[in-house]
């Protein structure tokens, strides 16, 4: 399969779960680099690069703060990915929610045939 | 005794052409692969609450076709159709799939893989579509949200009632 050459938008870029844990941990409050690197346990370039994509596709801003780059979430594209994927993660939950309905039978019948045996 | 906990589906997106659905169903993986595979099942629950299934045909072999037909709520037909690639019960399931309401439908086949895993009497389904490219990919997720537009409360209501 050939992988995606780049990581074009926020869409893209909270696939990869590391990416995911950055964000989660920037949830909670602007951090330097420092702080990812030893929260993730990863090493610097492997998080900077991370950050880079992340930033490219505006999810974090930076700043400096004396010698510190200070990292900080940027929500807004996180909400139009979830919005736009809504209705058809919806569609999705209609259909294996109606499923679960076909399961529960299925199951009740196989438990009747291994009671009648 | 049988207790739902029904899980919940999601949606992310891997890679620029791909789709990855995931649910945890309340089931083994046997009894999902048979709700997955089997006509008179898949009518009940593939148009979710967008209309009726009117057809299912499914040729269970490599290279035998499936299609599905539904009546959708707004009173026009949807139909799908594709191609068993890959069919290994009940742990994995490779098909094409091609939306018939679009110009040109056998250009723009995805490649859906299903693979269903079990633990401790729970399913875990793992659902990868693959397109051509990311315009074919956000014209997927894009159609779920015109179909859904489109369907009223009332109808919504009507599906549930004869699904009893």
């Amino acid at each position: 399969m050939a992988r995606a050459a780049t990581t074009t938008d926020a869409f893209n870029a909270v696939a990869e779960p590391r990416r995911r844990q950055i964000l989660d941990l920037l949830a909670a409050g602007e951090r330097p680099v420092n702080d990812l690197v030893e929260l993730l346990g990863l090493a610097q370039p492997q998080v900077s690069k991370h950050l880079r994509v992340l930033r490219e596709v505006d999810l974090v801003h930076v700043r400096d703060e004396g010698r510190q780059r200070m990292y900080r979430l940027n929500a807004e594209p996180l909400k139009d990915i979830h919005d736009w994927l809504a209705t058809y993660e919806q569609c999705w939950n209609k259909r294996f929610d109606l499923m679960d309905d076909v399961l529960d039978e299925l199951k009740k019948a196989q438990e009747k045939d291994d009671n009648d045996d | 005794m049988t207790t739902t906990t029904s899980g919940t589906a999601k949606v992310t997106l891997p890679a620029d052409q791909q789709i990855l659905i995931t649910r945890e169903f309340n089931a083994p993986k046997h009894l999902v692969w048979t709700a997955y595979t089997t006509p008179d099942l898949i009518k009940r629950w593939w148009s979710g609450d967008k209309g009726t299934v009117t057809s299912a045909q499914v040729d269970l072999r490599v290279g035998g076709k499936w299609r599905y037909v539904m009546e959708a709520n707004a009173g026009f037909e949807v139909a799908f159709r594709g191609e068993y690639r890959e069919i290994a019960a009940p742990d994995r399931l490779v098909s094409t799939e091609i939306f018939e309401g679009i110009p040109d439908p056998d250009e723009h086949a995805g490649l859906i893989t299903v693979t269903l895993t079990e633990k401790d009497g729970r399913t875990y389904l793992e659902m990868l579509c693959e397109y051509r490219d990311k315009t074919d990919r956000d014209a997927v997720i894009d159609s779920g949200m015109e179909t859904g537009m489109q369907e009223s409360m009332d109808a919504l209501e009507k599906v549930a009632v004869s699904l009893g």
